[in-house]
């Protein structure tokens, strides 16, 4: 009895701790500054859709939304094509250049990226990749492709051998049983490895910040930081510009949700 | 058909490794060149800077209550949500929620929450009559780094809550059931069940935590800055600003090396008690 009271209340209590923020946020993107300061939780007087109005007219949300769009798509489909790749090689190769390659790439995951934000900075100026989005899908890329090919070597090893093997007889070389046989048959892993890499790249902000200072190249998570400076007092401003920023998330979040926290907990696991 | 991953990987992300381990040994201004100065830098960080020692001090008290109380509860909730019935399952649901929002989000949702005039926090301390509650949360050289902590913990405890399930329904049911047979009580199977078969889970969650706090930017960058007076400071916004504000490359990335240093050390204690327990390869 106790215990179920002990359990319910602690329960309900942490759910209360996400529903209460993300409601406030909600609800503050359709409400005035004033009646967010004083009842955060209250209905808006009137739902009108002009705090969505003035941020797509003024606040200059079009540019970096579409520049986030660009950065992810790009970076998640040529980490996604690179690592299955790499990761179908080291699947197949039971020789030592395949474990050779698996310790390259576990290398990656033992350095954190954050620690090459000095050199990277200083290689891009040389290059001329700041200030380019194409700088920050390389780095998107690289940053990415070691946790990527661990999580889908281990899902390429999963296959069982004779799939390849009987491909192999029947004459397919290796892009054709990559093409035909992994890949369709890691299809989940794929969406999964691919939500969980979009989600990185959505919402980097180290990188960015310090490559990006030019505004028509700024991505969403830098745009929101800007917000907190220009709209100093403005949180309904704010509300609406970080809805903006997380609809595209909550969208996938609804519709591929078992891919989702599969990806999002594959990449903490195997990390 | 690895040639691609390879050729971006190693120009992007080895070779700058090894060159962060030379710029480490330099002092650089980034503009005239760049001067050999040897371990200079690490004998520096080591015993010459009060600050960097704080911040590292920072960056361990900030890991140790974000790796208590999100295993803590993380654990708890798993055990509670360990059946799958619609009830437990959208509960999982609504607490992963957090995960998927980007950290600059969640920064700037929890500094109005802490604001001291409107925030809600301290608006719901009032309402209840504890007023002296209502504390300068982020603004207080006192409770900036917990307040930060507390966000921390707010983000990510759904995300290990879904890998202690994942966990915990590996162990056999009947295990639990021979228990109860037996008479054990709830704490009694929860000390001799599912805490020593949930240990190679711990160990993953602990060390997965331990890395992401001693690698947290976002949070704080979003909330305080590491203010104030360095009270929020962590070891990557103190790489960020020696590099970036003071222009000091060289010596941030000594900075950068010590946190190499420990992500190893996480993750060669993590390997090993994993090894000596469970003979996991």
């Amino acid at each position: 009895m106790l215990y179920k009271v002990f359990k319910n209340s602690l329960l309900t209590l942490f759910a209360m701790a996400v529903i209460v923020p993300s409601s406030i946020v909600v609800l503050g993107s359709f409400k005035k500054d004033n009646e967010i300061y004083s009842d955060p939780l209250a209905l808006p007087k009137s739902w009108s859709f002009n705090n969505f109005r003035t941020l797509i007219t003024e606040g200059n949300v079009f540019t970096p939304f579409k520049n986030s769009v660009i950065v992810s798509v790009f970076s998640v489909a040529i980490t996604l094509l690179f690592a299955s790749l790499a990761a179908y090689g080291i699947a197949r190769m039971v020789t030592i250049t395949g474990r050779l390659l698996f310790l390259l790439f576990s290398l990656g995951l033992a350095i954190p990226g954050q620690v090459n934000i000095i050199p990277i900075y200083h290689l891009f100026v040389k290059l001329h990749l700041t200030n380019s989005l194409l700088g920050l899908i390389l780095v998107n890329i690289a940053l990415t492709l070691p946790i990527s090919i661990f999580i889908l070597t281990s899902f390429f090893k999963d296959i069982p051998k004779e799939m390849y093997e009987v491909a192999g007889i029947d004459g397919a070389g290796h892009f054709r049983i990559y093409r035909s046989i992994a890949l369709p048959l890691s299809r989940p892993a794929l969406g999964a490895t691919g939500i969980f890499l979009f989600v990185i790249c959505w919402n980097d902000l180290l990188y960015p910040l310090m490559l990006i200072t030019q505004l028509d190249k700024k991505t969403l998570p830098l745009t929101l930081i800007d917000f907190r400076g220009e709209f100093a007092t403005s949180y309904s401003m704010l509300f609406t510009a970080i809805m903006v920023a997380s609809v595209p998330m909550i969208a996938m979040y609804i519709f591929m949700q078992r891919s989702f926290i599969a990806g999002l907990t594959a990449g903490a696991v195997k990390g | 058909m690895a040639f691609p991953a390879v050729a971006v990987y190693s120009f992007l992300y080895l070779y700058p490794a090894i060159q962060n381990l030379l710029y480490a040994t330099e002092r650089w201004d980034g503009v005239t060149k760049p001067e050999q100065v040897g371990f200079h830098n690490f004998a520096h960080l080591a015993t010459d800077d009060d600050l960097f020692m704080k911040i590292v001090g920072n960056n361990i008290r900030f890991t140790l209550i974000v790796v208590i109380f999100q295993t803590a509860f993380s654990l708890l909730f798993a055990t509670f949500l360990l059946k799958n019935t619609k009830t437990t399952i959208l509960l999982r649901v609504i607490y992963f929620f957090p995960t998927i929002l980007s950290s600059v989000s969640v920064g700037l949702i929890w500094t109005f929450l802490y604001n001291p005039n409107f925030g809600f926090i301290n608006a719901s301390f009032k309402a209840i009559g504890l007023d002296g509650l209502a504390l300068n949360w982020l603004g207080d050289t006192r409770y900036s780094l917990y307040a930060i902590a507390v966000t921390q913990v707010w983000f990510h405890t759904g995300q290990m809550v879904i890998i202690y399930v994942a966990g915990l329904q590996q162990i056999p049911a009947d295990l639990y059931e021979a228990a109860e047979v037996d008479g054990a009580s709830r704490w009694q199977q929860f000390k001799s069940i599912t805490w020593p078969m949930a240990l190679p889970t711990t160990a993953v969650v602990v060390a997965y935590t331990t890395i992401q706090s001693f690698r947290a930017f976002d949070l704080v960058y979003s909330m305080t800055q590491g203010g104030p007076l360095n009270s929020s400071d962590l070891i990557v916004t103190s790489i960020y600003n020696t590099a970036f504000a003071s222009f000091k490359y060289g010596y941030a990335s000594a900075q950068s090396v010590v946190l190499i240093l420990v992500v190893l050390f996480v993750t060669w204690l993590q390997r090993r008690t994993l090894r000596i327990d469970y003979g996991v390869k």
